[in-house]
């Protein structure tokens, strides 16, 4: 399957879950509201271009927004999110890793721990720039800092969810 | 010269970031109910078709309750019909006026404007209410919307077949309400936690104001008919740094659970707006 199609595919029913399905079940509290759907930036593969890595979040968080009626909100959080992920991926990874070709960063191709790094610190970046945005129009300190963490939590168990549902093959190296 | 596009070219993706950002930041801080018209148009027709799709297979799950509470509803209308009711006084001879009932659309105040709710959201700091009705079914700016069991909140964008309701769970929301029994003006508005409570302010303490009291809506109010519900008192705070209460209501309208709404017509509505503006002016 070319990689584009496969892309457009996951972005569908990733976009169709969270919109439809996870954020229309009852919240078990109000500082938990779930969100996996920048995941399909962090699954893009590594030889894509910064320019286009970028546009693509802005898309993403575009069509989030129109959902969630928030103008603005999801597309800032995730570009920051996009911004940042070459930066983490060149720490993560020894330099000739980033010159392969349509690997997508996954266990397999990262190994466990750096993707698990690489998930935990852009979910946490992402968040915190989410829910401070959300925190300058509405609510306390005590807001922020509480629902940064349940949801975050919530958020990694979503993603590990989604992860073994997808079950991407990619070659080991 | 030269440096400047060396400059551009190697922080091309930099300012690419800066501008998106920027754009997303602009939208997101200058977007208000105002200016949510025009955001409402776009999303409501892209994402409303879509919604409309998805709603048509959710609202299976909620047609028992549904069913239920129109049931309630039915009932009670039934029972407000003149045929059905009898007359207290018979030495007084009563004639049903047909023209009460609305020929010629005198005495007729509201006109309600049934819509199936499409999308809908609870959890968010700013909930809004999508329904299938728009400019080609009447729907304008600013009108009222009501559930079965109450206030829902205002209409603040219209596309040609779907419009935008901004929910009383949203943080610019502002109803002026009152209390069932000891009157007293107040203003409703949402703190952002938690669906089922809304917090009633600016009652002044020289009402009373006990648990389980009914808020109704205003009967100053120029959208929404006076007396519709809009919940019950939880709990009683007084304010210590000013003279009024700080009031816990519990929304008549289960929010996460609602389908249907009126759209609710204010017939002398331009008429009022009118009279106020003329008297602004001399």
């Amino acid at each position: 399957m070319s990689i584009l199609l496969k892309n457009i595919i996951r972005i569908s029913i990733i976009l169709f879950f969270q919109v439809f399905i996870v954020t229309k079940i009852p919240p078990l509290h109000q500082f938990i509201v779930p969100y996996f759907y920048f995941v399909l930036i962090l699954w893009l593969p590594f030889k894509i271009t910064r320019i286009n890595l970028l546009l693509m979040a802005f898309l993403i968080g575009t069509l989030m927004d129109w959902f969630f009626k928030t103008p603005g909100l999801h597309a800032a959080a995730s570009l920051l999110m996009a911004y940042l992920r070459p930066y983490l991926v060149n720490l993560l990874l020894p330099k000739e890793a980033t010159e392969w070709g349509n690997e997508e960063p996954s266990t397999k191709t990262m190994g466990s721990v750096p993707y698990s790094i690489y998930i935990v610190v852009l979910t946490l970046f992402h968040h915190s720039y989410l829910i401070f945005l959300e925190w300058l129009q509405f609510g306390s300190f005590l807001y922020f800092i509480g629902k940064l963490l349940a949801t975050g939590i919530v958020s990694l168990l979503m993603i590990l969810i989604v992860d073994l549902f997808f079950n991407r093959k990619s070659k080991s190296r | 010269m030269r440096n400047v596009f060396l400059f551009i070219r190697r922080y091309a993706v930099f300012i690419l970031f800066l501008i998106l950002q920027g754009i997303s930041l602009y939208s997101l801080f200058t977007s208000n109910r105002f200016h949510n018209t025009y955001y409402g148009m776009i999303s409501g027709e892209i994402a409303g078709d879509i919604n409309r799709r998805v709603n048509n297979v959710e609202e299976y799950f909620t047609l028992r309750k549904e069913n239920q509470r129109l049931r309630e509803q039915n009932a009670f209308l039934l029972s407000q019909i003149p045929s059905g009711q009898v007359l207290a006084d018979t030495a007084v001879k009563s004639v049903t006026d047909t023209a009460y009932v609305d020929s010629v659309k005198q005495n007729l105040q509201y006109q309600y404007l049934s819509a199936k709710i499409i999308s809908n959201s609870v959890f968010l700091q700013q909930n809004y209410l999508t329904l299938h009705r728009g400019t080609d079914q009447g729907v304008v700016l600013n009108m009222a919307v009501m559930g079965t069991d109450g206030i829902i909140g205002t209409v603040v964008g219209v596309s040609k077949n779907m419009s935008l309701v901004m929910s009383l769970l949203h943080k610019q929301s502002k109803v002026i309400a009152v209390l069932k029994k000891g009157s007293g003006l107040g203003e409703i508005t949402w703190d952002g936690k938690d669906p089922r409570y809304l917090v009633l302010r600016k009652i002044p303490k020289t009402v009373v104001a006990k648990i389980g009291d009914e808020v109704v809506s205003s009967p100053y109010s120029d959208k929404f008919p006076p007396g519709s519900s809009i919940g019950r008192i939880e709990e009683v705070r007084q304010d210590s740094e000013t003279n009024t209460y700080i009031l816990k209501v519990r929304t008549a309208v289960d929010f996460s659970n609602v389908q249907h709404a009126f759209i609710v017509k204010n017939l002398l509505g331009d008429e009022m707006e009118e009279i106020k503006n003329k008297q602004i002016k001399e």
